[in-house]
């Protein structure tokens, strides 16, 4: 067989090839007279860790003009990076929680999460002091007139910022990540919405965006991060960030600041005398499915 | 000829080792002290704000009408005054004047007599609840507002703890969450 064959002829412009040619151009300049210089720029937008920090300005003005179009007020998106020799950790007292769910929705407004479907980052727990911790028959849909209930106790759930987190692994197009601060992130505009994430996540604390985001303008807070608290949008994944936009501020995060009754402590691991550090050396502290080798820095401890 | 050159190497070693072991000795002290110093200026300057004592309206200061009045260490039931509170909080053997002055009504005093300030009332509570003080000067017991790595505000026991009827009253919960069934 001549290789002749497989070898093209020099070129030849016949009504085919002009065909072709002529299709491929009006369509590309089809699409880019109806797509508005803004949207090709957020469909061309890299993933947050591969931008240069002149992409990553470009894109937060980009954000920041969109947001405050669409909710008429004044918006900062920031992408503040971690404060060097930081590794934050949490603390949650069992012994003092009552139930109340102020964290719950201490969180929703900080955080603008959907309102409508309603998403929550944290999930409150009741279960029977006889049974201990026991997740199967653990309730979040409790309805007491008064809290703390008869024979309960109450264990918030959130995302557990593991240092070994199964969701990271998860994602098949590494859309989420640990920082070095050790708060795992999500990239919103980079999530496909796959949900194998909220697969791989041991304690439910990933959410989906199941339909069209609900959050009043008057209720938004317009004090976001890029990888935290800036409104999401319909059919990417969400979670808590132990309030990036704040810690990275140096404030404690909002459901800290909420809690009634003090249980809520958060600071930084690495620093031998934050409130964390005193409650690892002298409380008695339980992470939840310890079995399951994720080590989460999130820890339950007994503060009486 | 190796066995030659190794040999004073090892004595240039310890040789050398000797002559810093003084030296090394007097850095480690040095170093040392340095820390306990950082450590004890860091925990005067706590970098904590305590809101005002949380007075019932109009109350204080107490001597505005106590002044007037003759001191009465009758343990009682109040009449008139102050019968609107309730105390259940060892009530079976204290009393008003356990933890007010009698001559000073504006201040507070310890067991041992010495009077304490309102504003530091956390010193009389800590006398029987020692290991909860404890806990609430390391930030562990209590509400804690502002910065994890700065200025943060505590609450005196009293912001939260009803001195008189200290036990938590039950709150109503917030609203039940949604059921993913609900969701439109």
């Amino acid at each position: 067989m001549s290789i002749k064959k497989f070898v093209r002829s020099p070129a030849k412009l016949n009504r085919r090839t002009f065909l072709k040619a002529a299709a491929v151009t009006s369509s590309v300049a089809a699409f880019s007279a109806c797509v508005s210089k803004e949207a090709l720029e957020a469909f061309l937008q890299k993933e947050f860790r591969d931008m240069s920090k002149d992409e990553i300005a470009k894109t937060l003005q980009r954000l920041e003009a969109q947001y405050t179009q669409k909710y008429g007020k004044k918006f900062s998106v920031s992408a503040k990076e971690p404060i060097p020799e930081t590794l934050f950790g949490y603390g949650l007292d069992i012994s003092t929680c009552i139930g109340c769910r102020k964290c719950v929705y201490g969180c929703v407004g900080e955080n603008n999460q959907s309102r409508d479907p309603q998403v929550h980052w944290i999930k409150v727990l009741e279960m029977e002091k006889e049974k201990g911790i026991d997740f199967i028959h653990a309730n979040i849909y409790y309805d007491h007139e008064e809290v703390p209930h008869e024979g309960h106790f109450y264990l918030p759930v959130q995302c557990q910022q593991c240092r070994n987190p199964v969701c990271v692994k998860s994602c098949p197009v590494g859309a989420t990540w640990a920082e070095p601060d050790g708060i795992v992130v999500v990239d919103y505009n980079w999530c496909i919405g796959c949900r194998c994430c909220m697969a791989g996540c041991p304690y439910g604390a990933r959410h989906f965006n199941w339909g069209k985001i609900q959050l009043p303008a008057e209720d938004v807070n317009p004090n976001t991060h890029f990888l935290g608290n800036r409104p999401r949008y319909p059919g990417v994944v969400e979670k808590c960030t132990f309030c990036i936009q704040r810690v990275r501020e140096g404030r404690y995060p909002a459901c800290v600041e909420i809690c009634p009754v003090g249980a809520r402590k958060f600071g930084n691991l690495l620093d031998k005398d934050s409130e964390i550090r005193y409650i690892l050396e002298n409380k008695r502290v339980l992470i939840l499915k310890e079995e399951l080798n994720t080590q989460p820095k999130f820890y339950y401890f007994y503060g009486t | 000829m190796k066995k030659f050159w190794f040999k004073p190497d090892i004595i240039t070693q310890v040789f050398v080792l000797l002559l810093f072991f003084p030296l090394l000795m007097i850095s480690n002290q040095t170093s040392g002290s340095g820390e306990k110093a950082q450590q004890s200026t860091s925990k005067d300057q706590m970098d904590i704000q305590i809101p005002p004592p949380p007075f019932s309206e109009d109350m204080f200061p107490c001597s505005e009408c106590h002044a007037d009045l003759d001191i009465n260490l009758e343990r009682r039931e109040l009449e008139d005054f102050h019968d609107d509170i309730i105390l259940k909080h060892d009530e079976e053997n204290r009393w008003c004047m356990d933890c007010h002055d009698a001559n000073n009504r504006d201040m507070l005093h310890s067991a041992s007599g010495e009077l304490i300030d309102f504003k530091e009332s956390y010193k009389l509570c800590g006398q029987c609840h020692g290991p909860k003080l404890r806990d609430w000067r390391a930030g562990i017991h209590g509400r804690r507002t502002g910065n994890w790595n700065g200025q943060k505000e505590y609450l005196l026991c009293a912001h939260c703890h009803n001195p008189h009827t200290p036990k938590f009253e039950k709150m109503k919960p917030e609203t039940v969450p949604k059921r993913p069934g609900k969701i439109k």
